[in-house]
């Protein structure tokens, strides 16, 4: 019993390794299929999609421009503020304050993505097109509802970080007669770091698979946006627009694979540098 | 003592909570010697150690009341400037804290928060600062590796030159050996004797040795209260209070 | 040292602004919300059937899909789940097979869900031939619920005292008698919050079954059958918000955010009142 119990324990965590290793190799597998019709340049470099042309093209220049431009800007967005409000919550918030604001920041972690879209549909782009002309949609109402929903991950991983660090070291600060500000300034958020970088890229690596939201406030239009208030598309929302009208094995299909397949690596390398941060930093 | 002294504490009482933490404290630290303040532990010499700079500001809950006179200024007064006071009044702690950067920014972290940020004025002040703490000859050739990699004692004196560089008139001493090994402790107890020329130094120890060995003057704390103050040969010859006796002939504690 | 002084003064002012700009913009998020979609919820609107272009129709169908694909991807992820938990925290030695295991798990936890999706169109809907149905969506998503089960399994296990473990197998227990009689019984708080994080999470997924479960539900309501449509109600969230033609669209996609936000919401209580429970036993109750 004791035995079997052992081998089904490890039988189910081989499972977990061969479902990751299904996934890449599946998606993987379909996606390059689409090199055998169109050649990797033009795929990664031209920004030509029209695959339902009688001529079809596959570029997907757009989508990733797009893709690497809004992650950037949400990223842009919600630092500056996860981190002081990390800071604000470790360091200078009453406690009951504290009390509040973290459930509420665990709770907002939890709301569905598409509720999130629906509020920058209601809410942002019509407000974006009074504020500056146009219909509202496009990159930067994507990046604000992206950063409003990274938001309460980056802070509270900057939070811990902040938190797990030795009082000693603000003890020693403010004991040369530093202010709490120069503390924080120089001591505090330089030794957290590691914590935040990791809480930044996890913050990254949402930002550039989440679809719903985006897919609700972002246009749609195939194009790479001139401004930040012109409708684009994004990887992930390309694949949720295109997919129910392709068949499983064409060319199209094979191209939204590659665009999944694409997705998979960039998130796979984001966990890797996590990886590398956080053997670096267990070694002085 | 017809001088100021440089540390003048009256009437001090300390509560965390409703625990009487520090009870009707007296006492005068004159300029230039060492003070070491002695008792069992938990009897308040560390919590006293840390109100002389407002160090105990940081712990939630406590509440002071009485004088505590720095070159007579009320430190406890409300429009005091906490940072400035520190500067004044520096502080080793119990285990080293250096910073997790290099040698050289933990000992010009100091003059750089106080607003000296040009990089000529800095590397003076930085070397001076390690000679001063017995380390330059150690660590002058890896200036630029983190803290983290010296030893503890290393650690301790190079916490110790951080404070040198922010010239205090004060340096008060948690138990600054506790955490160190006999040759260290050794070191950092020459480098206090050298420092005493120049500065006022209050130190807590644990080790009667130690205190006989370095202080000019030595108090006995318990149970919050300061039972004794005296030179320190006589106080470890002839004590004047049984309690006294009885702690350093070592019946207690 | 004035400089410095008001300089701190400005950068503590700076703090408590951007504490309050947070909690003022997810202050208002959960009015918006809320206040948008609670009006619009009634008994008719929880049970009905939709409608696809009259004003009036419900999201019955929806919501129980909803809860009936979680329940079949718990039922699928769970007992993998808490498997390889198990093996990390009781079984697993430091050797390549573990580091295996454990990039496994945070590789699986980094992949967006559209991949997910994807994933599962191909392999469930299209090779295995389940179609767009229940069953294809509860087989992705228990794929996504997978390593944070793992994870809070295992968490959970090493947080039960090593004494505990101890003094069981010490009274000549096998290990797997160890786990069952003991680690499981002190772990299953932890155990209880994680599958709630973990179904607050999976209820709210979209993007992984917009092309496993698909959008539209069977004509029989309430339908057991899992080869039947599978939409859920984030899905139908979406599509009300999106395409939708019916007149009454942008309240039904409303009243759809604010049902699950409020679900979240009792999945997030469900969590902390327990926990705070348990916490306060644990202590005496003093505080």
């Amino acid at each position: 019993m004791d035995l079997r119990m052992k081998w089904l324990f490890i039988g189910s965590a081989s499972l977990v390794s061969i479902i990751i290793f299904s996934i890449i190799l599946f998606v993987g597998f379909q996606g390059i299929q689409v090199f055998r019709d169109i050649s990797i340049a033009e795929f990664f470099f031209s920004s030509s999609w029209a695959p339902s042309a009688s001529e079809p093209r596959f570029g997907a220049f757009a989508f990733i421009y797009s893709t690497l431009l809004l992650t950037l800007l949400s990223i842009a967005l919600a630092v500056p503020l996860a981190v002081s409000g990390a800071v604000f919550m470790a360091k200078i918030a009453p406690k009951w304050m504290r009390e509040l604001l973290r459930p509420a920041a665990d709770l907002f972690v939890g709301i569905p993505s598409v509720v999130y879209g629906l509020i920058g549909l209601t809410v942002i782009v019509p407000w974006m097109g009074r504020t500056f002309g146009g219909p509202g949609y496009g990159l930067l109402p994507a990046a604000v509802i992206l950063a409003v929903m990274i938001l309460p991950t980056i802070m509270s991983i900057t939070e811990d970080a902040i938190r797990s660090l030795p009082t000693r070291l603000e003890e020693a600060s403010l004991a040369l007669g530093a202010t709490r500000w120069q503390t924080i300034w120089r001591v505090l958020i330089p030794a957290s770091g590691p914590g935040i970088i990791t809480g930044i890229i996890l913050g990254m690596g949402r930002a550039i698979g989440e679809t719903m939201a985006v897919f609700m406030v972002i246009g749609n239009s195939v194009s790479v946006p001139s401004s930040l208030l012109e409708s684009t598309t994004v990887l992930t929302t390309a694949i949720v627009k295109d997919m129910g009208n392709t068949f499983y094995g064409t060319t199209w299909s094979n191209a939204l694979y590659m665009m999944a397949f694409l997705l998979l690596l960039i998130s796979l390398l984001l966990i890797l540098i996590i990886r590398l941060i956080a053997r670096r930093s267990e070694t002085p | 003592m017809t001088t100021q002294p440089k540390i003048h504490v009256s009437d001090l009482n300390l509560y965390y909570g409703d625990n009487h933490a520090l009870n009707n404290i007296h006492l005068d630290i004159p300029e230039k010697s060492i003070c070491a303040l002695i008792g069992p532990s938990g009897c308040g010499k560390s919590t006293f150690l840390r109100t002389l700079n407002r160090m105990n500001d940081l712990i939630h809950g406590v509440k002071i009341t009485g004088k505590v006179l720095v070159d007579g200024q009320q430190i406890y007064n409300q429009d005091m400037d906490v940072a400035s006071l520190r500067k004044r009044v520096g502080m080793v702690f119990q285990r080293p804290n250096p910073f997790p950067m290099s040698i050289f920014d933990n000992v010009a972290y100091g003059p750089r928060i106080h607003g000296i940020r040009k990089k000529s004025e800095l590397v003076p002040i930085v070397e001076r600062s390690l000679r001063q703490a017995a380390l330059w000859d150690e660590v002058k050739d890896r200036l630029n590796k983190s803290a983290l990699g010296l030893s503890g004692g290393q650690q301790q004196r190079l916490c110790i030159a951080r404070l040198l560089a922010v010239e205090p008139d004060v340096l008060l001493m948690d138990e600054p050996t506790s955490a160190l090994d006999p040759i260290s402790t050794l070191k950092v107890e020459e480098l206090t004797q050298q420092l005493k020329e120049r500065y006022t130094i209050i130190t807590v120890t644990h080790n009667m040795q130690q205190a006989a060995r370095i202080s000019d003057y030595t108090s006995f704390f318990l149970n919050g209260q300061l039972v004794e103050t005296d030179q320190t040969d006589r106080m470890f010859t002839a004590p004047s209070d049984k309690r006294t006796e009885d702690y350093i002939t070592g019946r207690f504690g | 040292m004035k400089i410095a002084h008001w300089t701190d003064r400005l950068a503590t002012l700076f703090f408590w602004l951007s504490g309050l700009v947070i909690i003022v913009i997810l202050a208002a998020f959960l009015v918006k919300i809320l206040g948008d979609g609670v009006p619009h919820l009634s008994w008719s609107f929880l049970t009905g059937r939709p409608s696809e272009v009259r004003a009036g129709g419900g999201v019955g169908p929806f919501l129980f899909n909803s809860f009936y694909i979680l329940f079949l991807s718990l039922l699928f992820s769970l007992p993998i789940g808490i498997g390889s938990g198990i093996y990390l925290a009781v079984y697993a030695k430091k050797n390549k097979f573990t580091d295996l295991v454990r990039v496994s798990v945070e590789a699986l936890s980094s992949v967006p869900s559209i991949v997910f999706g994807l994933f599962g169109a191909l392999l469930f809907v299209s090779l295995l031939g389940f179609r767009f149905s229940i069953l294809s969506g509860a087989l992705t998503l228990s794929l996504l619920n997978l390593p944070v089960l793992v994870r809070v399994t295992e968490e959970s296990l090493r947080a039960v005292p090593e004494s505990y473990w101890e003094a069981s197998l010490a009274l000549g227990s096998t290990r797997w008698q160890a786990i069952r009689k003991v680690l499981l019984p002190s772990a299953l708080p932890g155990l209880i919050t994680g599958v709630t994080l973990v179904a607050g999470r999976a209820l709210g997924e979209t993007a992984l079954l917009i092309y496993t479960a698909g959008l539209s539900v069977s004509r029989n309501f309430p339908d057991l059958n899992p080869m039947s449509m599978g939409g859920t109600l984030s899905l139908h969230l979406w599509y009300a918000g999106t395409s939708s033609l019916a007149p009454d669209a942008e309240q039904i996609a409303q009243a759809s955010a604010a049902l699950l936000v409020l679900i979240v919401l009792f999945f997030n209580l469900l969590i902390t009142i327990p926990g705070r429970i348990v916490q306060k036993r644990l202590s005496g109750g003093n505080h």
